[in-house]
């Protein structure tokens, strides 16, 4: 089972009283974006076999939303942060960079 | 290829069973094909089988990462039904299902099709309608499904509670030629019919990278060295994102764990298939006697071909009610598959960005069924580079078009 700690109120929380929302850091586009914009924002996703960076929601415990960095093909998770956050932050980018476990290369 | 018949195993008997070949040759490599297709799962080896019946294309290898059929297509259900509520979905379903009833003829090799029925729960006064509505929609589409009372229902499964407090059972919807199929002997059978006019089945072998010329592939890179050729499709289910991404372009598909286990071997109990969409799980009794359970998938991305525990507990505790004898039963096995979901659940057999390549994926939960009509529609638009009828509401331009095909409000669960 996934855990993961909530960033805002501290408690490991199991994968049973969070709810996935997907990957993160997406930019929304609208009104005054091209089709092709459009299309990538809402369809389009990276779907890595590697490091994952995504959103949860700590549902049944503060029910606000965060980010997690995790490995889709290992399941070790990085670390989270805020959602208030518009880019991960350098000390997790570190850890990651440290700890690659699959041998490929993190952009 | 010796063909097998009674005769042939009457002949085997007497020779201590020692005469007879290995079903598919191994095959190393040649420096170039005509067509490639990546993956070998059903979808893949169908594929290459209607390349070689319908359009005489021969001149085709089959690459393979891991072992033949050990994909998806080695690891699901074996769910068989077409009673979907969009017209483009009931023809390709309905297609496969059709093909399925003769399929071991065809391949000589017993793929062990048995239509014995599949049955839809209605749970709620929603589902009742929503699947009135679906039986309706089948009827016009010409796939043959009624709508059948919890007495009948009764009936025709004693074991089955239809009074649950919380889910009491309303009604069913009965796809009478649904049924189930050995899953392995499926990519067996199609693989035995290429290997025996020649196609190279390459286990062991993953794609690794590709080679562009202008927007044309001209190779692909692999663990056994690079190999040359005019077209190139993939099927790889779960993985398709990855392979995308060697291509240069990204899909509109997200990979998720998806799980089943079965029980001990007992008694028969239950003679069709039943699925109960509401509570999410999906039970049908094997062969050789296990309760072959299925539930819903995980909702996060994943490539470990491992689930979350909860969900097998979740999708056991959902079908207790209606089926209280399996609160007594062990698990015998459990197991993962990496499932490739799209935003409205329906497939992709479409063209790419890069001209000659092209792409069947996004079967998510539901592929089993489709192989045979899926292989039938892939090859048609791999050997013209057009899609025929059945592929074409299928292709990748129907996101942008706003065009979904959308079965996931259709059938909560769309195996
Ligand atoms: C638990 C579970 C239950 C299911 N139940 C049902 C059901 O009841 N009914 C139903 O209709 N469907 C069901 N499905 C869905 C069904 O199994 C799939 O849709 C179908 O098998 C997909 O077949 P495929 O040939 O596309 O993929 P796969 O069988 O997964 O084949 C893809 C192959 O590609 C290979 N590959 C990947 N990457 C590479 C690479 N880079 N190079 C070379 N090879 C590569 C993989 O190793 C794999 O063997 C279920 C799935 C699961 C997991
Ligand atoms: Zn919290």
């Amino acid at each position: 089972m996934l855990k993961f700690i909530c960033p805002y109120c501290q408690v490991e929380a199991d994968e049973t009283e969070l709810t996935p929302g997907g990957e993160a850091h997406l930019k929304r586009m609208g009104p005054g974006s091209s089709d092709q914009e459009f299309y990538n924002y809402l369809f389009e996703r990276k779907n890595p076999r590697g490091i994952h960076f995504e959103r949860w929601l700590h549902s049944y415990g503060c029910g606000k939303w965060f980010h997690v960095v995790r490995c889709t093909k290992t399941m070790e998770v990085f670390g989270t942060y805020s959602a208030q956050e518009n880019n991960p932050p350098k000390k997790i980018l570190d850890i990651v960079k440290k700890r690659i476990s699959f041998g490929k290369k993190i952009k | 290829m010796k063909k097998y018949s009674a005769f042939s195993l009457v002949k085997e008997s007497f020779n201590n069973h020692l005469g007879w070949e290995k079903a598919w040759k191994k095959s190393n490599p040649k420096k170039n094909y005509k067509i490639i297709i990546v993956g070998a799962g059903g979808h893949g080896l169908a594929t290459a089988y209607y390349l070689g019946k319908n359009f005489g294309i021969k001149d085709v290898a089959v690459l393979e990462k891991g072992w033949l059929g050990g994909g998806n297509t080695g690891r699901n259900t074996t769910i068989i039904r077409s009673n979907y509520l969009q017209e483009e979905s009931a023809a390709i379903y309905e297609k496969s299902r059709l093909l399925y009833e003769t399929l071991s003829q065809e391949l000589n090799y017993n793929v062990m099709f048995s239509p014995r029925g599949v049955m839809m729960l209605c749970q709620t006064e929603h589902e009742l309608r929503a699947m009135k509505r679906t039986c309706h929609a089948n009827r016009i589409y010409g796939v043959d499904t009624i709508m059948i009372s919890p007495a009948r229902m009764k009936e025709m499964i004693p074991i089955i509670n239809i009074k649950g407090p919380r889910y009491p059972i309303l009604g069913g919807l009965w796809q009478p030629r649904g049924g189930t199929a050995r899953h392995d002997a499926v990519a067996w059978g199609y693989a035995r019919a290429i290997s025996s006019w020649g196609v190279d089945i390459i286990e062991n072998c993953e794609v690794i990278g590709i080679k562009k010329n202008k927007n044309k592939i001209s190779s692909v890179q692999t663990t056994k060295g690079d190999i040359s050729c005019e077209k190139m499709c993939f099927v790889v289910a779960g993985n398709s994102s990855v392979m995308a991404e060697l291509c240069g372009f990204r899909l509109p598909v997200e990979s998720v764990a998806l799980q089943a286990l079965v029980s001990e071997p007992i008694k028969p109990v239950m003679n069709c298939v039943v699925m109960a969409n509401t509570v999410h799980g999906y039970m049908s009794q094997s062969d050789k006697g296990e309760m072959v359970i299925g539930g819903g998938a995980d909702g996060y991305n994943n490539y470990s071909q491992r689930g979350s525990f909860q969900h097998i507990e979740e999708t056991v505790r959902a079908l207790i009610e209606t089926f209280p004898f399996i609160s007594r039963l062990r698990q015998l096995r459990q197991w993962g598959g990496i499932v490739d979901m799209t935003g409205d659940r329906s497939p992709i057999i479409s063209k790419t960005p890069v001209d000659n390549i092209y792409l069947n994926c996004g079967w998510g939960t539901g592929g089993f069924k489709a192989i045979p009509g899926s292989g039938w529609a892939t090859a048609e638009l791999v050997a013209k580079g057009e899609p025929g009828e059945l592929a074409a509401p299928f292709s990748l331009e129907r996101f942008k078009e706003g065009r979904m095909i959308d079965e996931s409000v259709a059938a909560a669960v769309a195996h």
